[in-house]
């Protein structure tokens, strides 16, 4: 790639939300906002490898979208009276705080609750991040068409029912945000551990869009203590990627995984937030108590070297939030280290996850460790049944199968 | 200002108790006074009703609705809202109100 190659994806990356959220906010439609940045973007790859970059790129695209907008506004004006709305539409730079703002609208649009939440995912991913609907589709394992459609659904929903283009009012804004988060938690997660088997099991490409959108967000809502929590986890998740897959595709577990392969770089960054957020005395949600946990995980030199204690105090906290069987399933995994597995494995033989991988392959681990194999084996086969994931079923099996020989009780 | 039109869900089995009249009562209310009043009402049960096919000649007649549903309208409001965000809102407290899932649809400006 030519150097004027690498501004125009950097440029891309850092500007495509600010152009569709500035076009969407003064043409007051989603979907010429999104065909004028493009066709701007395309502008720019024609122009300025022969003009030069532009010293400000995103004001030029802008501008360049806007003159797009209106002259197709023009073209397609019969009526006068849109002809006169039109021409009220300005020009004119708006200072740089409104133009955040438009960021943030866009967000909450695409992640509004009225909208399917596979819609608000594409959606999110195509207005805001800038991916293609190609791209989008690759991702998720659909045709373009079938992401095609399903984004110009929840565009034409937005436009028909009037999803407003607008910051949640303060009563809404906790539960509105929570559904943001919510959003980009599952793409950074269809990215960690992708739930088809079809698929790759570890997608860089989503789990790097989660952490730049998070990043984005958090850019536009700084004192938000969950969207600082949020990113925390996913870097700290983040930081073990390489770690956490074997040169055979395997998955790892975190007790097996070489720790000097973690990004300690990303370490860094988590720790920082969760720490500042610590330091702020306000009451954690559960994306930071998430992230506290993998602090104290990522802060061990070596497994047995984690501190459980602060591991299980950290769950029973997030318990009172959110007292999920899910939740009690991977606190047991702590518990199983503080007071063993048999204490551990009473603790969740009542929990009502039958259908859950990871409840038996939980199960496989603890009944393994008391040397109960039979059914050990048992719930790995359970396990290797429910598992959608790729690498984690091959973990799966070669764990099952090194039982076989070991003494049968 | 954009209309949108609340459906009330029921299947058949609930009855409206005095309290949830009253409630309603409070609820058209409150729409009137903020403006977000257009019309409201409460519909027969679908066995009342009558299909009518006048696309050819004479007026064919059915008797019952045109669908067999588990869950049907029972009554609807049709408000004013100048947004989605609110008609939402509105509908949150309707369904509270009438102890009843709604459904909010947007009325499309002609």
């Amino acid at each position: 790639m030519t150097d004027v190659d690498n501004v125009i994806v950097r440029v891309h990356h850092e500007e495509w939300a600010r152009v569709v959220a500035t076009l969407a906010r003064r043409f007051g439609d989603l979907d010429v906002a999104e065909e004028m940045a493009s066709e701007a973007f395309a502008i720019a790859v024609e122009r300025w490898p022969v003009d030069g970059v532009p010293p400000n790129p995103g004001a030029w695209l802008i501008t360049t979208a806007h003159r797009k907008g209106i002259d197709r506004f023009r073209r397609e004006a019969r009526r006068q009276e849109m002809h006169q709305e039109v021409m009220k539409l300005s020009d004119t730079p708006e200072p740089i705080g409104a133009i955040e703002d438009d960021r943030l609208r866009l967000v909450f649009t695409c992640c509004h609750p009225a909208l399917a939440m596979e819609a608000r995912v594409a959606l999110t991913l195509r207005m805001v991040g800038g991916l293609t609907a190609a791209e989008i589709a690759h991702a998720f394992l659909v045709t373009e068409a079938a992401m095609s459609q399903r984004i110009l659904r929840a565009k034409s929903k937005i436009k028909v029912a009037k999803i407003p283009y607008l910051v949640p009012s303060r009563e809404d804004l906790p539960t509105r945000v929570t559904g943001v988060l919510a959003v980009l938690y599952l793409i950074f997660n269809e990215g960690y551990l992708a739930t088809d088997p079809e698929k790759q099991a570890v997608r860089n490409d989503l789990t790097a869009e989660a952490i730049r959108l998070t990043r984005l967000v958090r850019d536009l809502m700084p004192t938000d203590g969950e969207v600082a929590g949020l990113l925390a986890l996913m870097l700290l998740t983040e930081s073990r990627r390489t770690a956490r897959l074997s040169a055979s595709d395997e998955l790892v577990a975190l007790d097996e995984q070489d720790r000097s392969a973690w990004d300690r770089e990303l370490i860094a960054e988590g720790h920082d937030l969760v720490r500042t957020r610590l330091a702020s005395g306000q009451a954690p949600g559960r994306y930071q108590i998430l992230a506290a946990i993998n602090a104290v995980h990522t802060d061990a030199s070596d497994f047995q070297g984690t501190d459980w204690w602060q591991i299980i105090a950290l769950y029973d906290h997030l318990l009172l939030l959110d007292p999920s069987p899910i939740v009690r399933l991977n606190r047991t995994i702590a518990v199983a280290e503080v007071d063993g597995p048999e204490v551990a494995l009473a603790e969740i033989e009542e929990l009502p996850l039958g259908d859950y991988h990871a409840f038996h392959a939980t199960r496989a681990l603890l009944l393994r460790r008391l040397d109960r194999n039979e059914e050990a084996r048992a719930a790995y086969d359970r396990a290797i049944e429910l598992a959608g994931n790729a690498a984690e079923r091959a973990y799966l099996i070669r764990r099952r199968d090194e039982l076989v020989g070991r003494g049968i009780d | 200002m954009a209309k949108y039109l609340i459906s009330v869900l029921a299947d058949g089995t609930e009855m409206d108790t005095p309290e949830i009249e009253a409630a309603i009562d409070v609820f058209n209310e409150q729409l009137q006074a903020n403006g977000n009043w257009v019309f409201a009402g409460g519909l027969g049960m679908p066995s009342m009703a009558t299909v009518i096919d006048g696309r050819e000649g004479e007026a064919v007649l059915t008797d019952g609705p045109f669908a067999e549903t588990k869950e049907f309208a029972a009554g609807f409001w049709m408000i004013e809202a100048p947004h989605l965000d609110d008609a939402l809102r509105l509908a949150a407290q309707g369904s509270k109100h009438c102890n009843r899932r709604v459904e909010v649809r947007p009325v499309q400006e002609a």
